[in-house]
């Protein structure tokens, strides 16, 4: 099992073991066995087809196991599930549906309200919050279909925040936006890891992702490598991850003679 | 020869007099146009409310399904039970309701066979089967299900029902009390449970992820809609529900892009769509149910080329400025 300092009285924020996921009796995920540490800010890195939205789906019991268990702060997810924040695949939603840009973040409260209770002043002044620091405030009463890609991801993201969560899990949180937006969200990341949260990202751009995230999962079916960015980030590593793709290697190397550059 | 055609359509289509065709149904037969408008009106309105979600979920042609598939909850129902209670109608149209979807989605998961393909095979069998039963039933004792009135209804009878009483009040027809309460009964559910439809529709994998059981609501959104689509059935028969499930929301999407207001917009339709359905019925003497589905299409193609013309004319009115900078 790979464990990345953890301590005997806090339990990790996420724990999985053995985790098997299949679509149609065929695998998409072999035995993940993993400990996130508290505070740790991952960027979940591998090909396409990697399995790595199916992790985070799986994490969350949105897709049944084949085998394995996942915790969630020491219990299932169905008992934390008050401390976790999700951001979608931004192509999950209907961006037509009739809802405004503040509708939406005040789903995010949503897990907090009882059945047929409706959201409250409170709930209203966290999201408007949340809509602020994302810098879409004045965009609030918009149609969510009236608003750029870079805009709806910051919506998501917004929407995540109001959660108030401790764990956040993000599939490709950086899809499709422009590298101002990239930079503002990154620096919100980076802020709630600051205040001490956990967190978990889909990403597909290699070199960024050195940079963005202090611990990395490298996937491709199986668990590849798991740890501190600085000792994942190899060449042997990356190549079990990414296979023989030239074009991605090619990438790797450009990556790594830079960093010998600079030194 | 123009003298022809219009004594040819003097014919065809009666003279509109505004006594004949708006007055006198209120004035000489009130009662009866009262049960008719608004055994359309609850029709409209309950199906048009659930047909909102069916829209956003894209499952419009699952209301196609279970509508034609309640047919065989029917004939079951009445041979178990040997009587066409409400208790007995509900009962099965929920449980063929829930059934069908079921069935749906079975097939779709269990091959690779898409969802539309899947909704098709699964209603025409069971309304398939719905059909045998019905055969082989009338063969055998003396069962008559009338296949055109479940296929078409008629609104128009609905007043001939002996009313229901209770004590000194006459409450009115058993099929318009029903749809009533069953159209407030929506109202009601989707006022309670507004949040709770609203993120399972819009975004069930946060709903999910939440702790929402996105399967109960599901399944619960269906059971309703077979609850409101066997209610409809007696005054717009199976076809005409349908178009009351998908009309109303595309002429309250094209006025609105909140929920709240598509919902209210929804119940507008419902009240002009039953209201000028029924006077155009009178005025050509045809199908009421049949008139008020055609009202409401025509109202939904009027808003429709009117949001069109009013953004063509804002388009040129935009050139003409543009084109006077350019000159200046």
């Amino acid at each position: 099992m790979r464990q990345v300092g953890s301590s005997e009285t806090n339990p990790p924020p996420l724990e999985v073991h053995d985790l098997t996921v299949a679509y149609q009796k065929k695998p998409v995920l072999y035995g993940v066995d993993l400990i996130v540490p508290q505070g740790a800010m991952v960027g979940i890195v591998g090909p396409n087809g990697a399995g790595k939205s199916t992790l985070i789906k799986a994490v969350m019991g949105l897709l049944p196991l084949s085998s394995g268990w996942v915790k969630i702060f020491g219990r299932s997810y169905r008992e934390s599930c008050q401390r976790v924040g999700y951001v979608p695949q931004r192509e999950s939603v209907d961006w037509d549906f009739p809802i405004n840009v503040m509708e939406v973040v005040l789903m995010g409260r949503y897990g907090r309200l009882r059945l047929g209770q409706r959201p409250g002043k409170r709930d209203r002044e966290v999201a408007a919050e949340c809509l602020d620091k994302v810098k879409m405030l004045p965009f609030a009463k918009r149609q969510i279909g009236n608003l750029s890609g870079g805009q709806q991801q910051r919506v998501f993201l917004a929407r995540a925040l109001a959660q108030e969560s401790d764990l956040y899990l993000m599939d490709e949180p950086f899809l499709g936006v422009d590298a101002a937006t990239e930079a503002a969200i990154v620096e919100i990341l980076r802020e709630l890891r600051r205040q001490g949260k956990t967190l978990m990202v889909v990403h597909h751009d290699l070199p960024s992702a050195r940079e963005y995230f202090d611990h990395l999962l490298l996937l491709n079916m199986r668990l590849v490598a798991f740890g501190r960015t600085e000792e994942i980030f190899t060449p042997e590593n990356l190549q079990t991850t990414y296979g023989g793709r030239l074009t991605i290697l090619s990438e790797v190397v450009r990556v790594l003679s830079t960093q010998s550059e600079n030194r | 020869m123009d003298k022809e055609n219009a004594e040819m359509n003097a014919e065809l289509i009666p003279r509109f007099t505004w006594e004949h065709v708006v007055m006198a149904p209120w004035r000489e037969n009130g009662s009866f146009t009262i049960w008719i408008v608004l055994m359309g009106f609850f029709v409209t309105a309950g199906c048009g409310l659930i047909g909102n979600y069916l829209l956003l979920r894209r499952m419009a042609l699952v209301g196609d399904a279970i509508s034609h598939s309640i047919l065989l909850g029917l004939v079951v129902g009445f041979l178990i039970f040997r009587e066409v209670t409400t208790p007995v109608m509900f009962g099965a149209a929920v449980l063929t309701g829930l059934l069908t979807v079921g069935i749906i989605e079975f097939v779709h998961r269990q091959s690779r066979i898409k969802v539309d393909a899947a909704i098709c095979i699964a209603f025409t069998l069971l309304f398939a089967l719905g059909v045998v039963i019905l055969s082989v039933a009338e063969i055998g004792g003396p069962v008559h299900i009338d296949a055109e009135c479940v296929l078409y209804g008629e609104i128009a009878f609905v007043p001939l029902e002996p009313l229901v009483q209770m004590g000194q009040f006459v409450l009115g027809p058993p099929s318009v009390l029903r749809m009533g309460l069953v159209t407030l009964g929506v109202i009601a559910l989707i006022a309670i449970f507004y949040k709770e439809l609203k993120i399972t529709t819009f975004d069930p994998g946060l709903a999910a992820a939440l702790g929402y059981r996105i399967g109960v609501w599901h399944y619960g959104l269906m059971g309703l809609l077979s609850l409101v689509i066997v209610s409809a059935f007696e005054a717009v028969g199976a076809i005409l529900a349908i178009a009351m499930l998908i009309v109303p929301p595309m002429f309250a999407a094209e006025l609105s892009d909140r929920l709240v207001g598509r919902l209210l917009w929804t119940v507008i339709h419902a009240v002009l769509s039953s209201l000028l359905g029924y006077h155009l019925a009178v005025w050509l003497q045809c199908s009421v149910a049949g008139a008020m589905v055609v009202m409401a299409a025509f109202l939904f193609v009027l808003i429709w080329w009117a949001k069109l013309t009013v953004r063509g004319l804002h388009r040129y009115l935009m050139s003409i400025k543009l084109n006077r900078a350019s000159e200046v």
